[in-house]
């Protein structure tokens, strides 16, 4: 599962914020601290992933330190999936 | 000591003939914000001090002197001439936070056209309908913002350069587009500076207002004298600080403050661009022993969300004075700032229209947490009665915050719009659209807009023109755009939408307008809630009644509902 997450945050990320397509968005390439995602543009995202796998982030966990790369935002995901059991 | 000294002295002994004087400026001269910034600090012998150190998101690092920006401001100012453009031509930057914004903006002014810089952020539509209102005859930008000038360039006749930065020759430049490098151009030591006088125009900022599109805030070269002087007082910039405005120059605060009177002082400054984290901010503030930072309360709140323990892990010992603007600074991070900091942020109120500081809370000055301060000295502040429009005689009083026209940095026109402009006047008082109240020792009290403007992080959102751009989405039929409160940016923007037949409410659809809006006007402007609702509230003659949908989202009364149409 890891893996499909990671793929499909990385293409939602690239096709909806990256304005720059001549450097590919790397698992680790910094989003909030390297201007990719602003604090605004992170609840669209977050909106996305709570629609996308049926879960609620609660807003002190959707820090700007965990949504900082795609792999950051999986362990994010992943943890709210398995509490949902 | 601090630069104002004693506030109530200040006011009493008060002409903007001091900055003047220490500008050496006398009425009549040539003005010109460029060459004060650069040539004049060159002159005094400070050619060799850092002016600018710069850190990009990637970790690259660039740092200037004082006489590099004077290299820098010439050569892009010769580029510009080179072109074509003449003095009063508006040239637009549409870039991050990246040198050539700052070095664009000092060349811009020195051949006396005038700088309109745009909040890199905005989508193609917030673009197009700022640079159609200038009739900007070039934009200077980045390859990867150049897309979004493309896609609105056949609307646009009037620009006949668009300058890329950053080309790399991979891709081939398209219609009216010029590279240029900083880098690789040779430098110019001599530029004939345009002998701008005081009122000779300098920045075109845009602002939102309640109906109609944005409104260019025309500024003047003698703006200068506003900006120098409260930046010496308001702030406390002294000649040996070194500065963090943490403003994007896409917004007034960003060169008044960021560009404008950090560098006619002769400071060094620092800038980030990167985007928001606490542990990245602090890092930026120990490592370049920041002495005075100058903030926003969206920032500071985010920094408090962040936690105490994480301001132990940096040494921080640098800072010796905060200020902060954008919005009302609430008193509980004064309060959090003074335990961890060990000193409080100064609030300071002022608007783009403004131009510069017009109240404020001052070094030396009990700080009152929560209250936006007290007028500048030269600046005659107060409440009106909003239904006679005069102050009130009795101190506590919610009304309106006015302000006698008088001062150097105050903005001379609405771009194109001059009967908006004398809108803003009411019985001879200047009209700033906020209320606020004053207490019996003269400190103002921030209560709320008095319109439906949305201030979202320190930046004002037009429910207007999102409502605007919600109707262009194929599934909205009708919208109604409020603020509601939010702990962080003190509001952010709710629309109420009802849809077309054949179109039903969904979670995708509420995440597919989100990012409509996002692309189109800017992160800022997206709805970070939607609302589909059956019908909206209006009055019989049709008209959409937002006030009784803002009265719902803050829990306040609904008001007088007599003229609600009845379904």
């Amino acid at each position: 599962m890891a893996d499909e997450l990671k793929d499909i945050v990385l293409n939602y990320v690239t096709k909806e914020y990256l304005e720059d397509d001549s450097e590919p968005l790397t698992y680790e390439t910094p989003l909030i601290s390297g201007g990719i995602v602003d604090s605004f543009s992170m609840v669209s995202l977050k909106r996305f992933l709570e629609n996308k796998y049926a879960i609620a982030i609660p807003d002190d966990e959707a820090t700007p330190e965990a949504f900082d790369s795609v792999n950051k935002i999986v362990l994010l995901v992943q943890r709210f999936v398995a509490k949902k059991g | 000591m601090s630069n104002i000294g004693p506030y109530d002295e200040r006011v009493k002994n008060f002409s903007w003939t001091i900055a003047e004087k220490e500008l050496g400026y006398k009425p009549g001269d040539v003005i010109n914000i460029g060459w004060y910034c650069t040539d004049r600090i060159c002159e005094q012998g400070k050619g060799s001090k850092v002016a600018l150190h710069w850190e990009g998101h990637t970790g690259v690092e660039k740092t200037y002197t004082y006489n590099d920006i004077r290299l820098a401001s010439n050569t892009i100012g010769a580029f510009l001439r080179g072109l074509g453009l003449k003095d009063g031509e508006r040239v637009c930057l549409f870039l991050d936070r990246i040198p050539e914004l700052y070095l664009g903006f000092l060349g811009i002014l020195k051949i006396g056209a005038i700088a309109q810089p745009l909040f890199s952020a905005f989508g193609d539509e917030s673009l197009f309908v700022r640079l159609s209102n200038a009739e900007a005859s070039a934009v200077i930008t980045q390859k990867k913002h150049a897309p979004k000038v493309r896609k609105i360039l056949e609307k646009l006749p009037h620009i006949r350069h668009i300058i890329i930065v950053d080309h790399d020759g991979v891709a081939p430049l398209k219609d009216r587009e010029v590279a240029f490098s900083l880098m690789k151009a040779a430098p110019v030591e001599h530029l004939d500076i345009h002998p701008t006088k005081a009122e000779s125009a300098s920045v075109l900022h845009y602002t939102s207002g309640t109906t109609g599109m944005p409104k260019g805030v025309q500024h003047v070269h003698y703006s200068l004298i506003s900006q120098y002087l409260t930046a010496k007082w308001a702030l406390d910039l002294r000649e040996d600080d070194v500065y963090w405005c943490t403003a994007d120059p896409g917004w007034v605060t960003g060169t008044s403050y960021g560009i404008i009177a950090p560098f006619a002082i002769g400071v060094t400054q620092c800038v980030l661009d990167a985007g928001f984290s606490a542990e990245a901010w602090y890092k930026w503030i120990e490592k370049r022993r920041v002495t005075m930072w100058y903030s926003a309360p969206t920032a500071i709140r985010s920094l408090m969300k962040a936690g105490d323990e994480i301001v132990k892990k940096f040494d921080l010992s640098s800072l010796r004075h905060l200020a902060s603007v954008g919005e009302p600074l609430n008193s509980e991070a004064v309060v959090w700032s003074q335990k961890v900091f060990g000193m409080p942020f100064y609030d300071t109120y002022w608007q783009t229209e403004t131009g510069s500081i017009v109240i404020g809370n001052y070094p030396g000055m009990e700080v009152r947490p929560g209250s936006m301060g007290k007028p500048f000295p030269g600046i005659t502040g107060t409440v009106l009665d909003p239904v006679k429009s005069e102050p009130y005689a009795a101190h506590g009083r919610i009304g309106l915050v006015a302000l006698k026209f008088d001062w150097p940095s105050r903005m001379r026109t609405y771009w194109n719009n001059e009967e908006a402009f004398q809108k803003k006047f009411r019985n001879g008082w200047y009209i700033t659209g906020d209320r606020s109240k004053i207490d019996k020792d003269g400190y103002f009290w921030f209560a709320g807009r008095d319109d439906d403007i949305i201030n979202t992080a320190g930046h004002l959102v037009s429910p207007f023109e999102v409502e605007s751009a919600l109707l262009e989405h194929p599934a909205v039929a009708e919208s109604a755009v409020v603020s509601k409160p939010d702990p962080i940016n003190l509001e952010v923007v709710k629309a109420f939408v009802t849809l077309k037949p054949g179109f039903t409410a969904s979670k995708d659809l509420d995440l597919e307008i989100m990012n409509f809006i996002r692309k189109k006007l800017s992160p800022l402007a997206m709805p970070q809630e939607i609302e589909f609702v059956p019908s909206l509230p209006k009055t019989r003659s049709g008209k959409i009644m937002r006030r009784i949908l803002h009265a719902k989202e803050w829990g306040e009364e609904i008001g007088d509902t007599s003229t609600l149409e009845n379904d």
